[in-house]
């Protein structure tokens, strides 16, 4: 499914052109030269916290604001001066907007009241569109019967039913508890893959993100810090601000000393000890960079293991979430360290690798270290 | 700090626990029975009575039942009240449609306004309530006169578009039924802007961007969404302007024509110069019915349709 999507996504490269748009509101500038492209059929996420410009930039998409500047191209053609109404691009609302007074089947096919279609060819549509999204049995039911679950299929099926070329969802797992965003998130790609549609989706949720879509966009104070496969972005953040946005993250001020053998080797205060990390393009001696460490890089261990990176610290602090267990581990330097274990086995609580005050080793590869550029 | 509390009343107890919200539900309906439901019964009662030189000028029969119909027989038997109850529905129900038809674009447009300009804006629309009704209609009189700029502006503006040979030297404005409409639909305007806008306020309006999303233009957007959820607030507006319209009495009487009697000048007359009590209250009562009657039957339908669920598929 990935290979196919991936192949798809290679056929239609440039379908969605974003050329150097920005939009201003007042003396805020929400939107700042912002350029992305999207491939037909991808599934691609617009990433950030509040105010980050990710809605402004997808109701511009859709045609609800104007850029100040910079072009829009949908399937080759220009945006600018295009209507929401005339738009080959349709929108699931955040808050579902559905229309209290019609029916679930009034509203899946109210996109199609004023298409050039036979009566045969709507109801048609509308009854696909029912049986896309599992509502058939509740067509004749008002909004306000239905649960929020059922609530956001209709919308998303009275966004697919014009067969836009561009489908936008706002925040669209945002309204849903959490046992229903997980099935939900599986049947989203699922019809994504159906329909074939390009999917842009708005989230500030980074693991909604990550599952969704095939490529994301980490946008903050309307530029985009950061384009990539969630892969990519997780594992490879270009900034630390990506990196702490994404996931959770130890960070050190360190310098580089010397590169030898792909093995940079830094000098790092804060932990004490030199730190070795892969070398990297673009990292020479003598640098000033921040070394980062995902928490789930890190293992911990009794006795002092052999590994690229080991340090010794005492438990401050341990968290249990059931599957994994957080521990804040502080440093003889007094840096506090965070580090995340999978409870594999099934085990009691004296059974534990570490309990309160426990001086532990902490061990990481080279490889796991990411260097980022101050 | 040792001094026990007193146990509570029986009283006190009740107004704990229920009575508190006995009185508060208890209280309005109070007042609708002290100061509608039994002045109500005693309009109904003078209704069923006869005329008489006593003082009230009005007689109950000397023996059972007491009471007879006679002043609704003569109701329905004499052309002039069926004419009046006639001419009353009619002028209120212009009425109504001319202050739909200018009210609505006016509310409309301001839920489209930022809110500090919305709150000067609503209270240029209450505004006039600060003036006195009756001098608002004397200058209403006033402009309406064969002298008035506002009369020969509109004389100048009908003449160009006229043939000469029916030029006006002024419009006979004064003491005619289009006086009566547009002094009543100028008074009764702000009764149909202000439920309008708190209905079309309350509006979400991503409701009209998901139409417009959906391939619908602006106006059938407006047709779709926005018009189909105003319904209660034109009904509101509708009522609040076409139920004191139907019995108006003071505007008419000062600017209209005196030949096409109007229901509340019916009833006026009946008491006043008739002395004629229980003729009026049977004018009266029929009115009510007449208004109350199509109201309750709506409230009834419309409170059946909302119980079954997606019957309008």
């Amino acid at each position: 499914m990935m290979e196919e999507r991936a192949r798809q996504a290679e056929d239609g490269a440039g379908f969605i052109r974003i050329e150097n748009v920005s939009k201003s509101f007042g003396s805020f500038k929400a939107v700042d030269e912002v350029s992305l492209s999207i491939s037909k059929g991808e599934l691609f996420a617009l990433l950030g916290g509040s105010g980050c410009g990710k809605t402004t930039l997808l109701r511009m998409l859709a045609g609800f604001e104007t850029p100040d500047a910079g072009r829009i191209f949908i399937d080759g053609q220009d945006m600018a001066g295009v209507a929401p109404y005339d738009r080959p691009v349709n929108m699931m609302f955040q808050s579902y907007a559905l229309f209290p007074h019609m029916t679930v089947e009034g509203n899946i096919g109210y996109g199609l009241k004023y298409e050039a279609m036979s009566d045969a060819e709507r109801k048609d549509r509308v009854r696909e569109m029912l049986e896309l999204v599992q509502l058939t049995p509740l067509a004749g039911r008002k909004p306000h019967q239905i649960s929020g679950g059922q609530r956001q299929r209709v919308a998303l099926a009275r966004a697919l039913a014009r067969q836009p070329k561009l489908l936008l969802l706002d925040e669209p797992l945002g309204a849903l508890d959490k046992k229903l965003r997980e099935h939900t998130q599986f049947e989203l790609m699922n019809i994504q893959y159906k329909t074939g549609v390009t999917f842009v989706v708005v989230t500030h949720d980074q693991e909604e993100a990550m599952t969704l879509a095939n490529r994301i966009a980490v946008m903050d104070k309307g530029v985009v810090r950061q384009i990539g496969s969630p892969t990519e972005i997780y594992e490879n953040p270009k900034s630390r601000f990506v990196a702490d946005f994404i996931g959770s993250i130890n960070r050190f001020a360190a310098a580089i000393v010397y590169v030898k053998d792909g093995i940079a080797v830094l000098d790092c205060a804060e932990l004490g000890q030199p730190l070795q990390a892969r070398a990297e393009d673009g990292f020479e001696p003598g640098m000033r960079v921040t070394a980062a460490v995902r928490p789930e890089k890190i293992t911990i261990s009794r006795e002092r293991p052999e590994a690229g990176n080991v340090l010794s610290a005492v438990v401050h602090d341990l968290g249990y979430f059931g599957k994994d267990s957080l521990y804040r581990l502080q440093l003889p330097t007094g840096k506090m360290i965070s580090a995340s274990v999978v409870n594999t086995r099934r085990a009691g609580e004296n059974e534990r690798i570490a309990q309160w005050d426990d001086a532990v080793f902490l061990a990481f590869d080279p490889a796991s270290v990411i260097l980022l550029r101050d | 700090m040792m001094e026990r509390a007193l146990p509570p009343s029986r009283f006190g107890q009740w107004f704990n626990t229920s009575g508190w919200r006995t009185i508060i539900i208890a209280a309005p309906y109070l007042w609708l029975t002290a100061f509608f439901f039994l002045p109500f019964l005693i309009v109904l009662a003078i209704s069923l009575a006869s005329n008489a030189g006593t003082s009230p000028p009005f007689q109950f029969a000397a023996e059972a039942p007491y009471v007879h119909a006679d002043n609704f027989r003569r109701l329905i038997s004499d052309d002039l009240f069926f004419r009046a109850y006639i001419a009353s529905i009619l002028n209120a129900g212009l009425t109504t449609a001319l202050c739909l038809l200018i009210g609505y674009p006016m509310a409309l447009a301001l839920t489209r306004f930022s809110r500090s300009v919305r709150n000067i804006l609503l209270m240029l629309v209450i505004l006039p309530f600060w003036t006195s009704f009756l001098l608002r209609i004397y200058a209403w009189i006033g402009l309406m006169g064969a002298n008035s700029w506002f009369n020969k502006g509109l004389t100048a503006l009908y003449n160009l578009i006229t043939p000469d040979a029916y030029a006006l030297r002024f419009i006979p404005m004064m003491n005619t039924s289009f006086a009566v409409v547009l002094v009543m639909v100028y008074c009764y305007l702000p009764f149909m802007i202000l439920p309008l806008y708190a209905n079309l306020e309350k509006l979400d309006m991503t409701l009209n961007e998901a139409a417009m999303d959906l391939g619908s233009r602006p106006f059938q957007v407006f047709k779709d969404v926005t018009l189909p959820l105003s319904v209660p607030g034109i009904i509101a507006g509708g009522l609040l302007v076409f139920i004191p319209a139907s019995g108006e009495l003071v505007i008419p009487s000062l600017v209209g024509n005196s030949s096409t009697p109007l229901i509340g000048r019916v009833i006026s007359d009946q008491f006043s110069y008739a002395r004629d009590w229980p003729m009026a209250a049977a004018v009266a009562i029929a009115l009510l019915v007449l208004l109350v009657g199509p109201m309750m039957a709506y409230t009834h339908f419309e409170s059946r349709a909302q119980r079954r669920p997606g019957d309008d598929a």
